[in-house]
């Protein structure tokens, strides 16, 4: 079995966000950039099913701008087996994502695709279940556990409700919460063979797909800020104010 | 052209965030359809039917459509899309497994998670766990929206008499196959739509420590958060967490306990009305947000917390 995972590069999610004052967008300039969060959990889940001998390879693909690569180099030091970076300049919609995906899925005929259940830059939560439309694959979202049974995976997914458990043929997706598992850190040794493990460059406008916008961002701005509030001396006071300044109890 | 919503129920009656949707359709258009799929589903329709803000139902049955797997809904769902303007749906985990697999097939870029409607094509929408608000205008033929159910108040639930229409199943989805649901029944309102929630963080230190949270609850009438740290440590099941990740809530009061307040914490929670921050570290970021922030050792305050509680004459419920 083959194992495909996306990952995305983001703005860590420790830093605090700033908005541009023209209201264009956020400030990335000299921002720490990192992994997708779950984008580290869907790595981490393929590398754990190749170690358990029920995968053979595990590809990282990454669509990016240049430095976006460092994700997928971020992968091979986990374990992935080599990565394919495909090179865009901006950002993308989810849509335009899964359709460059689609293309790579075709390519590589992997068996499964694994990915983060939602980026915590846009917070879309769609390209998974994009993919597994354009491909008419099953779509297993939200996954907190995955057993690899032959050609058949059974998932735990986290639902509003509580826990909700499917069975999905391969080939299929599956998006990962931060729960499915505890990723990795990179050990030296690790990060300097990742460095000789293979990344294939591919340009988007070599897929033949149609990646144009369809949204608009008007503005970007600030949420509106609380006021400050106050400290209490002790639960008396408290309980007090609740209930005659506030009237919420 | 007229919006479709997509009705959220378990087949014996609608899921309460059907009606913020619905208000959210409304607001796009005044011509809002509600197409309904389940099975033994007509119990549901009929509450569907009921929402004056809804003119037509459209109901779809089928065995394989009682636990809502979004492979087998699509179908249906892109079919009916070519007579409407917009399909609209919740952000919560039902709308968000379903309205990309659409949005794929209509080739719509979706605009997920709203949290206003501008006009029919521009949405207000929060992005970096709303550090950020964007405004995002759709040139898609097509719109494919989810909204934030809590940005959006419920519709009235009853005077409308909207027709209910048959709608033909489509061809079954076979190699998605349901198992199991583990739901966590409590007589405590919903997380959702409580109008109190007391939340639990890493400093409850143990599972059995949340029945101090439990107490308190039952005593205001509210409904149970956690963060995600507890909920990562085990301390209470996935379906409490409030964040970037877990639920969003807007109750009259939250109280947040042991919650040091991490950015994708407080994404959950900080349109709360009043909240309340107790913890023993005064530098923890969740009192910048608190209206009313206790600097102290939560195993002393939450038994406090009750006592005076107790010796309230009345307590709103």
């Amino acid at each position: 079995m083959k194992i495909l995972v996306a990952v995305k590069r983001v703005i860590d999610y420790n830093v605090q966000i700033r908005v541009k004052e023209d209201g264009t967008g956020v400030v990335t300039d000299n921002v720490k950039m990192s992994t997708n969060p779950p984008d580290d959990n869907a790595i981490e889940e393929a590398v754990k099913i190749k170690e358990a001998g029920k995968a053979t390879e595990v590809v990282a693909v990454t669509v990016g701008e240049e430095k976006a690569q460092e994700t997928v180099r971020k992968a091979l030091a986990v374990g992935a087996d080599r990565g394919i970076h495909v090179k865009v300049e901006g950002t993308l919609e989810p849509l335009a994502v899964s359709k460059i995906l689609q293309k790579i899925v075709d390519k590589e005929k992997p068996d499964l695709v694994f990915m983060g259940k939602q980026a915590i830059d846009d917070d879309c939560n769609q390209t998974g279940q994009m993919l597994s439309a354009l491909l008419n694959w099953p779509q297993a979202t939200f996954a907190s556990k995955i057993d690899v049974k032959d050609n058949k995976l059974e998932v735990t997914r986290e639902i509003d409700e509580g826990l909700e458990t499917i069975e999905i043929n391969v080939p299929a997706i599956v998006t990962c919460d931060l729960r499915l598992n505890e990723p990795r850190y990179a050990s030296l040794p690790n990060i300097m063979k990742a460095k000789k493990k293979p990344i294939e460059e591919i340009a988007a406008s070599d897929l033949g797909v149609d990646v144009s916008p369809r949204l608009e961002q008007l503005k970007v701005e600030e949420p509106p800020k609380r006021k400050a509030g106050i400290k209490v001396a002790n639960v008396a006071e408290l309980v007090q104010k609740l209930k005659n300044e506030a009237k919420v109890i | 052209m007229a919006i479709l919503l997509i009705a959220e129920h378990n087949n014996k009656e609608l899921r309460p965030f059907t009606l913020n949707a619905a208000t959210a359709a409304s607001q796009i258009d005044s011509d809002v359809h509600a197409v309904i799929i389940g099975q033994n589903s007509a119990d549901a329709a009929k509450q569907l039917s009921e929402l004056p803000v809804v003119k037509k139902v459209l109901s779809v049955e089928a065995d394989y459509y009682e636990n809502f797997t979004a492979e087998n809904f699509t179908p249906v769902i892109v079919k009916l899309a070519e007579n409407y303007s917009h399909i609209v749906c919740s952000a919560n985990t039902f709308g968000k497994n379903l309205m990309p697999r659409i949005a794929a097939h209509l080739d719509t870029s979706q605009v997920s998670d709203i949290i206003k409607v501008i006009s029919p094509d521009t949405f207000l929408r929060p992005i970096y766990a709303g550090n950020a608000f964007a405004t995002i205008k759709s040139n898609d033929a097509k719109k494919c929206v989810t909204i934030r159910p809590t940005s959006f108040d419920p519709c009235e639930s009853t005077g409308g008499s909207a027709p209910i229409e048959k709608v033909d199943a489509s061809e079954e989805f076979s190699n998605t196959k349901f198992i199991k649901r583990e739901e966590i029944k409590s007589d405590r309102p919903e997380l959702g739509t409580a109008r109190i929630v007391v939340s639990g963080g890493r400093g409850m230190q143990s599972g059995d420590n949340f029945k101090l949270i439990t107490e308190i609850a039952d005593k205001l009438g509210a409904a149970i958060g956690a963060s995600r740290a507890a909920v990562d440590a085990g301390y209470i099941s996935n379906d409490h967490q409030v964040g970037q990740t877990g639920k969003v809530v807007v109750p009259d009061l939250y109280i947040a306990v042991g919650i040091s307040g991490a950015i994708q914490h407080l994404a959950g929670m900080k349109e709360s009305k009043v909240i309340v921050a107790i913890n023993k570290d005064g530098e923890a970021p969740i009192f910048s947000v608190a209206d009313y922030g206790l600097e102290a050792d939560l195993f002393e305050a939450l038994p406090q917390f009750m006592e005076e509680l107790n010796k309230l004459n009345t307590i709103q419920k």
